[in-house]
């Protein structure tokens, strides 16, 4: 077996409080599929057979018992659930399968939307035998209004610093600038095996990430690292040059401490395969560099090798805060070939869906109504004269007769009182909007 | 197509007069053993791997493909039809990672090793047909992701040897380590051994004071000259490259590395240079059945030259890499690599860029030639120092052996 698929379901979603308090993140619908699907719908594409999920008993439970969340994939789903008050990060998740681990990993967040060619990343991690591969994106700005949020919310989120080669594909740095005190830091052994870097801001992390089955084991003895992103990865690129990988000495350590059972067992150790020799011979005679311009061998004689993919077009989206949320059911549609209004709505003759709207199963739109470039839930009833633009509308919500709602999002079971006008707001799980209420920007969702 | 004029006649020394087939990596240009190959791939489960750009009309005949577009691309992750060790070696063909005939073929036997370690035999199956079979469609997939090369057949003809030889009662674990020990030996002996006895024969020809030179990037030779300097000969080295592989860096990085000096040109400076020159070693891809030795484009070139200025030419190559095949041209069989190779950025600018979109531009980046044996003077393998004519005695000696 080559890779194993490893799905992170468990986050709590902590940047949309306002959405999740009462829907699991992976749950969450997204153009009328439970966002933990898109990851799920990738992965299945590529080809895999079965994926290990990772997610709390709660989305379990759901997921067996819901007839709304329909998973709707022919893959083996093997779930493992965690506590979750437990406060795991991934790389703690990571390190509770470890047992289940038998080869590399895929590990992919639940809040991946992406049209990306997996084989990009998957062929890097082959080729360079690396020992971590990620895939990254261009940041698309978010066009569209955040209910909920007067003006345009300046990013609070931290910047990362992305450090790639004159290739574009080896990885050689990599900080958040929340961990930067005074500036960015190079060491001078960096600098001098690749003297030009290509310093990058304005990426987005898409979360996915290829790990060799070393690193997974390497985790199981260091139990100080509890995120992939936050922690195990910059750790890995640091690694990458560090004095102690590239040594000779290694390769005869390697062979006597294989069996120990050290606490400390190092990474490097792991890293070894058999057949070294064989290896070493064909980098040898073999006659590619990677850089040139000094007198080093190939990959200046590191094992450890961190490589990333950065698409340039198409869509990756993480959906972890409202805005994104927003953006990926916009264009969710383009993601898959279903029809616009499922078979089960009923829909009157005298309505106006636009051409990307998307209506879900069991919905009633009842006559007059016009429906723009919106999402609306399933089993959704919309009552005579109502007009929904730019919105997303969840599951099971009741629009009474005459309310015109604008740019918001309206969770599941909420019901929205006749003539009310709604505009860029949010309105939580099961709230009610009183009849002819005007509200304008603001966010109703009730306090857990 | 250009095939009527140059065919090739492939006549088994040993066996009587059998005109076999023309192989199919040659006659890309008649639809029907097109559909063939789509067929046979389809049968074992293998994407197909689609031609790239205009191919120049005398080499239409031949494969062309791009490095933007790999097989991988086409095949379910995680790969579960070809091995992912195998796939992990097409990858690094086709992305130029393994380069050099050595080089692929140990490359391809580790991967072997390990798909021998990872086998195991069906119920009702023997060991020495089953796994011969499995080896077929990895085989083709490596052939779709680079064309293999004429030591790596060779490799690839000893180990369905060895693997149909056990016999049937030999159990699997046995079997598996009989086949693995067989494997090591080969590489240690053909590879690692000819360049020990090669350089031992190459080291008597190098006097002190000479001037050498040698073209792209050998492994043999460069392991020569290396050895040579370490036995306190005396001479300096002049590397001379070619576009677009620049292959001639790496030597010269190599040599320079041990602390011998070096002289760098491109092949275009060949005739001024080579007054100095008072010996070539030039390394070979395959050593054809007629004599003639099949190399790095540009080799021919370097024989020609160096033969106008009575310059000795010596060509290394171990046997292994000595093949039944007969050819006196260049056009017949050959590699054609992507195309877009052959694009330079200089300041930003990309003259070539759209180099599709003009009708009668062809871009040709061929990969191999071949040179007749009247400009060689000496091949040195690892049986001895013997004329390039008598490659055909070396190989019936081998097939006598076998």
């Amino acid at each position: 077996m080559e890779l194993q698929a490893v799905l992170m379901a468990a986050g709590g979603g902590s940047r949309m409080m306002d959405l999740t308090y009462n829907t699991p993140k992976p749950l969450l619908p997204v153009g009328n599929k439970p966002l933990i699907w898109y990851p799920l719908n990738l992965l299945e594409r590529v080809g895999f057979e079965e994926v290990i999920v990772i997610t709390t008993k709660e989305v379990q439970k759901m997921i067996s018992t819901d007839p709304k969340v329909k998973l709707d994939v022919k893959m083996k789903l093997d779930l493992v659930c965690i506590q979750e008050d437990a406060d795991m990060g991934t790389a703690d998740a990571l390190r509770h399968i470890q047992q289940k681990v038998k080869t590399d990993v895929l590990v992919v967040s639940c809040d991946l939307i992406t049209d990306a060619a997996l084989h990009e990343v998957v062929d890097l991690f082959r080729a360079h035998n690396a020992t971590l591969s990620m895939l990254m994106s261009k940041a698309h700005e978010f066009t569209e209004t955040v209910p909920g949020q007067k003006g345009k919310k300046k990013t609070g989120e931290q910047r990362d610093f992305v450090g790639v080669d004159g290739t574009g594909k080896r990885l050689l740095f990599m900080a958040n600038e929340a961990d930067l005190d005074e500036g960015v830091v190079i060491r001078k052994s960096i600098m001098r095996k690749h003297p030009r870097m290509h310093i990058k801001t304005g990426l987005v992390d898409a979360h996915l990430y290829c790990l060799k089955k070393s690193v997974v084991d390497f985790l199981a003895d260091n139990k100080s690292i509890s995120s992939i992103r936050g922690e195990l990865v910059p750790y890995l690129v640091r690694k990458q040059f560090s004095k102690s990988t590239n040594s000779p000495k290694v390769i005869d350590e390697t062979h006597q401490n294989l069996k120990k059972n050290d606490s400390n067992v190092n990474l490097e150790i792991q890293i070894s395969s058999r057949d070294e020799e064989l290896l070493h011979l064909t980098q040898e005679r073999s006659c590619w560099n990677d850089h040139r311009g000094d007198m080093s061998d190939a990959y200046h004689g590191g094992r450890l090798r961190c490589y990333v993919h950065i698409m340039d077009e198409g869509i990756c989206y993480r959906v972890n805060t409202l805005a994104a949320y927003i953006e990926a059911n916009r264009l969710a549609p383009k993601l898959f070939d279903e029809p616009a209004v499922h078979p089960s709505a009923v829909v009157s003759e005298r309505c106006l869906i636009g051409a990307d709207s998307i209506i879900g199963a069991s919905c009633q739109i009842s006559d007059k109504t016009s429906i723009k470039r919106s999402t609306i839930g399933v089993s959704t009833t919309v009552r005579e004269k109502v007009k929904v633009t730019n919105s997303i509308i969840m599951h099971g919500v009741t629009i009474e007769e005459g309310c015109n709602i604008q740019g918001s999002v309206i969770c599941s079971n909420a019901v929205i009182g006749r003539g009310a006008d709604i505009k860029y707001c949010l309105v939580g799980s099961a709230q009610r909007i009183e009849p002819d209420g005007e509200h304008t920007t603001m966010s109703k969702a009730c306090s857990a | 197509s250009g095939l009527g004029m140059f065919s090739t006649i492939i006549c088994g020394f040993l066996s009587p007069l059998v005109v076999k087939r023309l192989p199919e990596h040659v006659q890309v240009d008649d639809p029907a053993v097109v559909k063939r190959l789509a067929k046979k791939l389809e049968r074992q489960q293998i994407p197909l791997r689609s031609d790239y750009g205009y191919k120049v009309s005398l080499f239409s005949h031949l494969h062309q493909y791009s490095r933007k577009a790999p097989l991988t691309q086409l095949l379910s992750i995680p790969s579960t039809v070809i091995h992912p060790s195998i796939v992990r070696l097409g990858l690094q063909y086709s992305q130029g990672i393994v380069a050099g005939s050595n080089a692929r073929s140990v490359a391809l036997l580790h991967a072997f090793k390990q798909v021998i370690r990872d086998y195991t035999t069906p119920p009702n199956e023997e060991l020495s047909r089953d796994l011969v079979n499995k080896l077929k469609p990895y085989i083709s997939f490596l052939n779709q992701c680079r064309p293999l090369s004429a030591s790596m057949g060779n490799a690839i003809k000893y180990i369905k040897k060895e693997i149909s030889n056990i016999p049937s009662q030999c159990k699997e674990e046995e079997a598996k380590t009989k086949l693995l020990k067989c494997i090591d030996r080969y590489i240690e002996e053909k590879i690692v051994l000819a360049a020990k006895a090669i350089s031992k024969y190459a080291i008597e020809k190098i006097s002190d004071g000479d001037v050498i030179l040698v073209y792209g990037c050998s492994s043999l030779v460069n392991h020569i000259l290396c050895e040579a300097f370490e036995k306190s000969r005396k001479f300096r080295v002049i590397v001379v490259d070619s576009r677009p592989r620049l292959e001639g860096r790496e030597a010269l990085r190599r040599l320079v590395q041990r602390g011998i000096s070096c002289t760098y040109v491109l092949i275009s400076a060949l005739s001024y240079i080579l007054p100095e020159v008072s010996k070539v070693f030039l390394g070979a891809h395959a050593l054809l059945a007629n004599g003639y030795v099949m190399s790095r484009v540009g080799t021919s070139q370097i024989a020609l030259v160096a033969r106008t200025f009575n310059v000795p030419v010596l060509v290394c190559c171990e046997t292994y890499k000595f093949c039944e095949r007969v050819q006196t041209d260049s056009f017949v069989s050959n590699e054609l690599d992507d195309p877009d190779d052959l694009m330079v950025t200089r300041k930003g600018k990309t003259q070539l860029e759209n180099w599709q979109d003009v009708s009668s531009l062809g871009l040709l980046n061929l990969v191999y030639d071949v040179t007749p044996p009247d400009f060689v003077d000496l091949v040195i393998t690892d049986l001895g120092m013997i004329p390039c004519t008598s490659v055909p005695v070396v190989l019936r000696v081998k097939n006598l052996d076998q």
